[in-house]
């Protein structure tokens, strides 16, 4: 791969990672939701594979592929699944509109620039440009996780961090030896089961509900 | 060999738990399996201190004086749940909500539990460190969950929500202490175990290891219970079953400490002991504060004892922000006095519940008269827990004040005593009305039997008794402290 058909490409699939995080904050159906994570899995994965080709290294190639399973494929079917026949509800209220939740991230891919500058050049050449792409993607996963009120959207949120995060880490380190990142991928695997498990535990018990209706427990 | 073997024997427990299906044999194999764990903990820990470090399973484990004694605390702990987990048991048949299969999940769960514990003190890297305790989370998850009411739904949606949030950012702090490593110039296969951290820690970014610190506090924070992360901490710890609660809170709060006192002894390198202590000075008092302010109003003995929790990690994070051996050590103590008698409180306030039926602290009156074996327990468990002599708490937590005294944190020591005497004041009047008054009409469910109360009152015992002769574990806390003190 020549070098400038290298950091274009990277940057496509970084940039994928962030439009799709930008996508579920106005996205308000469950359903395309969940499309835009396995979008965005699928560009995550993208982005360990051309690292992966650039430096020829094996482990982050198995990386990348395991990323593709996991996130590209595997949770974004699961998630389907649990929300079942509910794939059609919406959003009902989120705690702050869509008009305003563009503007907010537009402020965090700000923030986002501002600080992982210093970290990006440390790593330097193309990757370390794009480091601030992944700290977007974690800010915003973030925001999604406060702003939004129903369990699924929440996983959603988290799966943003995540995957910002996982972004960042490719960038930065062309990802942890790959023992390490087999271990991290199922561990959100689980994470993901598991919240999933809840959430239908939660609709089971108390109903189509926003988070922020659970009041059993205060002091 | 004896590294992971340690780690398996565990898992056994909880195979036999699958096998057994009759709740008393799961429960022996169980409290056998932790046993034995215990058990080679103990071998090891001669090993580590006459000789040194040992590592296993091709470099992945490693095993130095701090985390031996970690896997002392984690099993002795584990061996009082898994002995209190059979009345867990007999409580949720009682009560209809039981059922066989629900029983042995509960059994392989808690197993899973331990193991995944064990794994992160004897992990030799810190990715393998963060897998652990990102595997307690899910694990607890279902726990904290176990009675499926709405109130424990809920403690265990926010409790999986934001510890996966913590745990992340603390992934973050961990793929930026990556980052410096490689940058000042570490082998990728090996950039990540603790020695080889230490060792270069000299050449690393400063301003990124600080980022990476306050990452890391901030994520492991989250499940330590430090505030401003511990909204999470009462919930979970008042719905899980008592044997779980006395894990989480005694053991597992204590597991992601120890996480920051690893990192803190690489950062301290990297850029002197200052910016460590201030993160957590900082955190540490914020804790207190909240503790003392939430329990002084608390009107619920288990969120009572969860804030008291709370408290406790602040001492501990605060003794740690002093960062010289002498703190380290009584560090050390306190994990290991704090797990002892916060496991034998939740255990007994699990007791307690079952036969008073609520966790009011209005609803259970005189208990010393009525129930002497529960309120003796409960009673005695609170005099070791707020510090009194001769429980080892008060030994440590002397030494951790004049530790901060003696590094100039003299201010943050009495900010802490003063957050400690409204909190003595607060919970004794609770305990007091608890447990003193005139008998009424006892009910009519059993006292717990002699077998159950039996672990407990040993617990309490090991508790004064290491208070008293801190002869057998000295030489092993002077070896743990060495490792991480700056």
């Amino acid at each position: 791969m020549s070098g400038s058909s290298y950091s274009s490409a990277l940057t496509l699939a970084a940039g994928a990672v962030l439009v799709s995080a930008v996508a579920t904050v106005w996205l308000a159906s469950i359903r395309s939701v969940i499309q835009v994570v396995a979008v965005q899995g699928i560009a995550l994965g993208a982005v360990a594979m051309i690292l992966g080709a650039h430096r020829s290294d094996p482990g982050l190639l198995a990386a990348a592929v395991v990323v593709l399973v996991v996130k590209g494929t595997v949770i974004p079917l699961l998630l389907g699944r649990a929300s079942g026949g509910n794939t059609g509800s919406r959003e009902s209220r989120p705690l702050v509109n869509v008009p305003a939740s563009l503007v907010a991230s537009a402020a965090l891919i700000m923030v986002a620039l501002v600080t992982g500058r210093g970290v990006g050049t440390l790593v330097g050449s193309t990757a370390g440009a794009l480091v601030p792409m992944g700290l977007a993607t974690l800010l915003i996963g973030f925001f999604v996780l406060v702003a939004r009120r129903r369990p699924t959207f929440q996983i959603v949120g988290l799966l943003m961090v995540d995957n910002g995060i996982a972004l960042t880490a490719f960038l930065c380190t062309a990802g942890f030896p790959f023992l390490i990142e087999l271990g991290v991928s199922f561990d959100i695997l689980l994470g993901v089961v598991v919240l999933m498990v809840f959430s239908q535990r939660l609709r089971i018990e108390f109903g189509d509900v926003d988070i922020d209706e659970l009041q059993e427990l205060h002091d | 060999m004896l590294l992971l073997s340690i780690l398996i024997v565990p898992l056994l427990g909880g195979l036999a738990v699958i096998a057994g299906r009759g709740r008393r044999s799961t429960a022996v194999g169980a409290v056998a399996t932790n046993g034995a764990s215990l058990a080679l903990g103990v071998v090891a820990a001669v090993q580590v201190v006459r000789h040194g470090p040992m590592s296993a399973a091709a470099g992945l484990l490693r095993a130095d004086a701090l985390s031996v004694f970690m896997v002392i605390v984690i099993t002795t702990i584990a061996i009082l749940a898994s002995w209190l987990g059979i009345r867990t048991m007999a409580h949720d048949e009682r009560a209809h909500s039981g059922s066989p299969a629900r029983s042995s999940l509960y059994g392989v769960l808690v197993q899973a539990f331990v193991a995944s514990m064990l794994l992160a003190v004897l992990a030799a890297n810190v990715g393998v460190l963060w897998v652990a305790v990102e595997a307690t989370t899910i694990v607890t998850a279902f726990l904290v969950g176990h009675r499926r009411t709405r109130g424990s739904l809920e403690a265990s949606w926010k409790y999986i929500v934001i510890c996966s949030v913590g745990i992340a950012l603390a992934f973050l702090g961990t793929v930026l202490v990556y980052l410096a490593a490689l940058h000042a110039g570490g082998h990728s296969a090996h950039a990540l175990d603790w020695t080889s951290l230490v060792a270069h820690a000299r050449r690393f970014d400063p301003s990124l290891m600080r980022l990476a610190f306050a990452l890391l506090v901030l994520g492991y924070g989250t499940k330590v219970g430090l505030a401003p992360m511990h909204s999470w901490l009462p919930d979970a710890h008042s719905q899980a079953p008592a044997p779980v609660s006395a894990l989480m809170s005694g053991v597992l709060l204590t597991v992601a400490f120890y996480a920051i006192l690893r990192f803190k002894a690489v950062i301290d390198v990297t850029v002197g002991p200052g910016f460590a202590r201030t993160v957590l000075v900082i955190v540490a008092l914020l804790s207190l504060a909240v503790a003392a302010s939430l329990l002084i109003t608390q009107r619920d003995y288990k969120r009572m004892l969860a804030y008291h929790s709370i408290e406790h990690m602040g001492l501990i994070a605060l003794g740690a922000a002093a960062g010289i051996r002498l703190a380290i050590a009584a560090v050390l103590l306190h994990i290991l006095g704090h797990g002892l008698a916060k496991s034998v409180l939740f255990l007994t306030s699990g007791e307690i519940m079952a036969v008073e039926g609520t966790t009011e602290i209005d609803g259970v009156r005189a208990l010393l008269a009525r129930r002497p074996a529960l309120g003796g327990l409960f009673g005695v468990g609170l005099v070791a827990l707020l510090g009194l002599p001769p429980f080892s708490l008060f030994t440590s937590e002397l030494v951790m004040i004049r530790a901060e005294f003696a590094v100039g944190l003299g201010w943050a020591a009495v900010a802490a005593m003063v957050a400690m005497a409204v909190i003595f004041i607060a919970v004794v009047g609770h305990a007091r009305h608890m447990l003193l008054g005139p008998p009424e009409v006892a009910g009519d469910e059993p006292s717990p039997p002699r077998w159950a109360t039996a672990p407990l009152i040993g617990g309490l015992a090991i508790c004064g008794a290491i208070g008293v002769f801190a002869w057998p574990l000295s030489r092993l806390l002077d070896a743990a402290a060495r490792v991480v003190a700056s």
